[in-house]
Parts: C-alpha cells; structure tokens; sequence
C-alpha cells in the first residue's frame, strides 16, 4: 500500500474522506433539526402539564422526565431500537402474521433524540413558566382573550425569550447526542470518520476531524442564537 | 392577621369536582403510564427465565461494579485536574485563561464518545511510539483509556462549576478576609469554599448523575461495565429483557443519587430556611 499524505487522505474525491465525512455531517445537522421542532413541542407540553393544576397531569410529566432524563441515553437508544420492532412485530402480526418491521436507524434516533431532548427542555420551559407573573395571564382574560389566545399571543412570546439561553444548551447538547446514533450504524459525521478511520489506519486524524467537526457546528450555532438573541432583545426593547 | 385573610380571599376557588377537560387527558395520560408499567412488569414475568437470569444477574453485579469503579474514578481525578483548569480559568494571566478556555470549550463542545474514540483508537494507534515511552498498558486496557477521557471530560466540567460557585461569592467576602488579616488560601478554604459549596453541590450532583449516564458509553470500547454485560447478554440470548432489567437498574441509580443530593442540600440549607 502506498503511502498515503495526510492531504491526500483529506482531499475531496474517490481517494479522499472528506466527501464521505461532508455527507455524514449532513445527516448529523439533518437528524439535529429534524429532531429540534418535535423535542420542542413536546418540552413545551409537557412543561405546561408540568405545572397544570390538575394533579393528575402533573403526575403524568413527572413520570416522563424521570424516565428519559434518568434512563442513559444509549440504553434508551438500545431499548428502542431493539425493542421497538419487537413491539410493532407483535401489534401488526396480530393482523398481519408474516408481517415483518425494521426500524430505521434514523428514525429510531429521531424518536430517541426527540424524547431525551424534550425532557431536558421541559425542565427549561417549566422555570421560563414560574418566571412570569400571574398577572399576564390575568390580564390577558381581562380583555377577554381565550385560554388558547392567551397562551399563545401574551405568555409563549414571553417565554420563549426567557427560555431561550437554557434551549441553546439543550440544542448544544442535542447535538453532541446525535454521535450516539452511530451506534446503530447511522452513517453520521461520527461513524463516517470512523469507517475512514478503520480503512486508511488513521485513527486519530479521522477521529480528531469528526472531533473538530463538532466543535465547528458548536460554535456555528453559538454564532448563530447569539444573531437570535439580538434579534429577540430588539424587539422586547421597542 | 389581615394580609393572610386577603391572601385567603385572592386564592383561586378549590378545584371544581367534576371531570374537565384536563382531568380526562391527565388520567388518560397516567393511565398510559400505569398500562406500560404494567406490561413492561408482565412481559418481565411472562418471559421469567431462571436460566437468564442465573447466567447473567452476577455479570450484571460485575458490571455495576466496573460502572460505578470507573465513574468514581473518573469524577475523583477529574476533581483534582479540575483545580489547575478552574484556576486558569480565573486567572488575569491572559496565556493561561486563553489555555484553560481553550480546555474547557474543547470538551464540552465535542461529545464524549468522539473523546473516548479519540484516546482508545486514536491515541491507541501510536502503539510503537507508546511503546518506547513505556505508556503502551495504559493505553491497551479500554477500561483506563475509559477513565483517561472521562476524567478529562469531567475536570472541564467540573472546573466551570468550581469556578462558577468561587465567583457566586461576592468579592466583599475575599475583601472582608483580607481586612481581617487572612491570607488568599485561608481566605479560600474558610470563608469562600463554605458558601461556594452549597451553590456547588446541586451542579456537582447532576455532573455525577450526568458521568453514570454517561458510563454507558464505554460499552462501546469493549469495557465489560453494566451496559457492556447487557449488550454481551442480549448478543447471546437475543432477550430484549437484557436492556430492561439494565434500564432499570440505571434508573434506579441515578434516582437514589438524585434524591440523595436534594437531601444533602436540605440538610447544608438549613441555616438559610426560616
């Protein structure tokens, strides 16, 4: 085998990684944001239920955090997507006995991502909820707006801006999560540069990059809520 | 007495009896709870295999051994790293700030399962360069490769709760001291650290909370901990109550540790509740 530069090893093209690696960052930044909108609106529900007066739906959030915010995430990880297709097998097959299920591993982090982040970012939401006064809400049935109305037009502006500083290191540590993926075979920025790693014998450059390649996004996203932030700070200031 | 009495009178009415909209979904939601425990309990006793559990529940016990071996490691030598780092990290010296900073942001910006890559098969790879230097066992066992990047990965974490806690104090304190006659150390160890500690017990706690989560990922390297013994488990006998009965004894550490730093804290608080 000849050997190999290292810039020959980094180029773009058929004797390089780079393309490799790029198309694994893109399932990386992909399964992150697909996963952002559901962990989301999850945390926000279940931070409102969290502190609903209705005992019964508190009790319900309580569990829901316990469990994804205590279980480690590659055993949630694990547990679904080796459990899931058992679970499914046994539903359809009840209806359809030579059905059989496999479970992409895309979806499978997407849904693990989603319930890990959620939990994390409830608990952010439900400190932005004590944060605002009761009076708002009063305020907001005092002219006569809906429940609903209220919600959504006086108290979610509120408290997405307060909650935003904890949601960008839930997002942060979304991030870092999606390289668990790569355990079941996701091929993502980690398990690219690891298959490179394994080829060329290069261990600790491929994995150095995939190392770099996080930080990178890290500080694009801190780039970036900053750029948010401003933008939020400006409109609560007119 | 008058202000408790308009307090009385500004609480809402008691919950109304009946069955609003929320109630329905709330037990809806439990429900879904309890039938999940439930059958989770059931699928447990439905699939009882004396033979499972004979073969595997001691491998589970030496797995939980090597689990907790590595993370009290990791968080005892990170705690000592964490000192130099938290010390760069407050110092005016702008080489050794900027090194510290540099630091910290590396390991928390990257996820500890690329570090951990890094030092068993990255590092692990310079195996005729360790040789000569003589440091080739450490870098052979997976489980002290385990230990090496958990520990750094901990002491940058660990450095920013210290130094967050040390800068809770206010600079009065350290000014008060020194009126006094104490000297920086002693001023440290008596006067800051005392009330450092109760700002830094609940972060030390989710970060020791957050190292047996994450523990789980040593698996990967081939470290026979708790979860590298159900993945062993479930590889042979394809059981998915490999993973079950692993989840839940995780769950059931971290929610012993969880209640038993929220009682520390009751207990350290005391002085502060009236």
């Amino acid at each position: 085998m000849p050997a190999q530069s290292i810039w020959t090893l980094l180029s773009w093209g058929p004797d390089g990684w780079s393309d490799d690696i790029a198309s694994g960052v893109l399932v990386t930044i992909v399964l992150a944001l697909a996963t952002l909108p559901i962990g989301l609106t999850i945390g926000f529900f279940v931070a409102f239920a969290k502190q609903h007066e209705e005992p019964s739906l508190r009790l319900a959030a309580n569990i829901y955090t316990t469990v994804f915010r205590g279980l480690p995430e590659l055993v949630t990880l694990f547990l679904f997507f080796f459990g899931m297709p058992l679970l499914l097998q046994y539903i359809v097959r009840l209806f359809n006995p030579n059905a059989t299920i496999d479970v992409n591993s895309f979806i499978a982090g997407m849904i693990v991502l989603s319930l890990i982040f959620s939990s994390y970012a409830s608990e952010v939401f439900l400190s932005a909820f004590r944060a605002i006064p009761k009076g708002q809400y009063e305020g907001g049935y005092a002219i006569g707006l809906s429940k609903w109305q209220t919600m959504r037009l006086i108290i979610l502006p509120q408290l997405i801006r307060i909650a935003f500083p904890g949601l960008e290191n839930c997002w942060l540590s979304l991030l870092k999560d999606t390289s668990l993926v790569s355990v079941v075979n996701l091929a993502e920025t980690l398990r690219q540069s690891g298959v490179a790693a394994r080829v060329t014998k290069h261990s600790f450059l491929f994995y150095s990059v995939a190392a770099l390649i996080f930080l990178a996004l890290a500080i694009l996203s801190s780039i970036a809520t900053s750029y948010i932030l401003r933008h939020l700070g400006r409109r609560e200031a007119r | 007495m008058s202000v408790s009495q308009a307090i009385a009178i500004d609480k809402p009415p008691p919950q109304g009896r009946g069955w609003p909209r929320a109630r329905i979904l709330g037990y809806a939601l439990v429900g879904i709870w309890v039938l999940f425990g439930a059958g989770i309990v059931a699928y447990l006793v439905y699939a009882w295999n004396a033979e499972f559990f004979a073969r595997y529940a001691p491998a589970y016990l030496q797995g939980l051994g090597t689990t907790l071996s590595l993370v009290s490691i990791s968080m005892v030598l990170g705690a000592i790293f964490s000192l130099p780092v938290a010390y760069g990290r407050m110092s005016k010296n702008r080489l050794l700030s900027g090194l510290a900073y540099c630091y910290v942001y590396f390991f928390r910006g990257t996820p500890l399962l690329v570090q951990t890559y890094l030092v068993y098969y990255g590092i692990g790879s310079f195996r005729p360069e360790l040789e000569t230097v003589g440091l080739w066992w450490f870098f052979r066992e997976a489980f002290y490769c385990g230990v090496f990047a958990f520990s750094l990965n901990t002491a940058a974490y660990q450095a920013e709760i210290l130094r967050g806690a040390i800068e809770s104090v206010p600079r009065g304190q350290w000014e008060g001291a020194a009126s006094l006659g104490l000297h920086r150390l002693q001023t440290l160890r008596k006067v800051v650290l005392p009330q450092a500690i109760i700002v830094a017990l609940r972060p030390y706690g989710n970060e020791l909370i957050l190292m047996i989560k994450a523990s789980a990922i040593v698996a990967i390297i081939t470290v026979y901990d708790l979860m590298g013994n159900a993945k062993l488990a479930y590889a042979k006998s394809f059981d998915i109550q490999a993973y079950i009965w692993v989840a839940i004894v995780y769950l059931v550490m971290v929610e012993i540790l969880r209640h038993g730093v929220e009682w520390i804290e009751r207990r350290i608080t005391v002085h502060l509740h009236r």
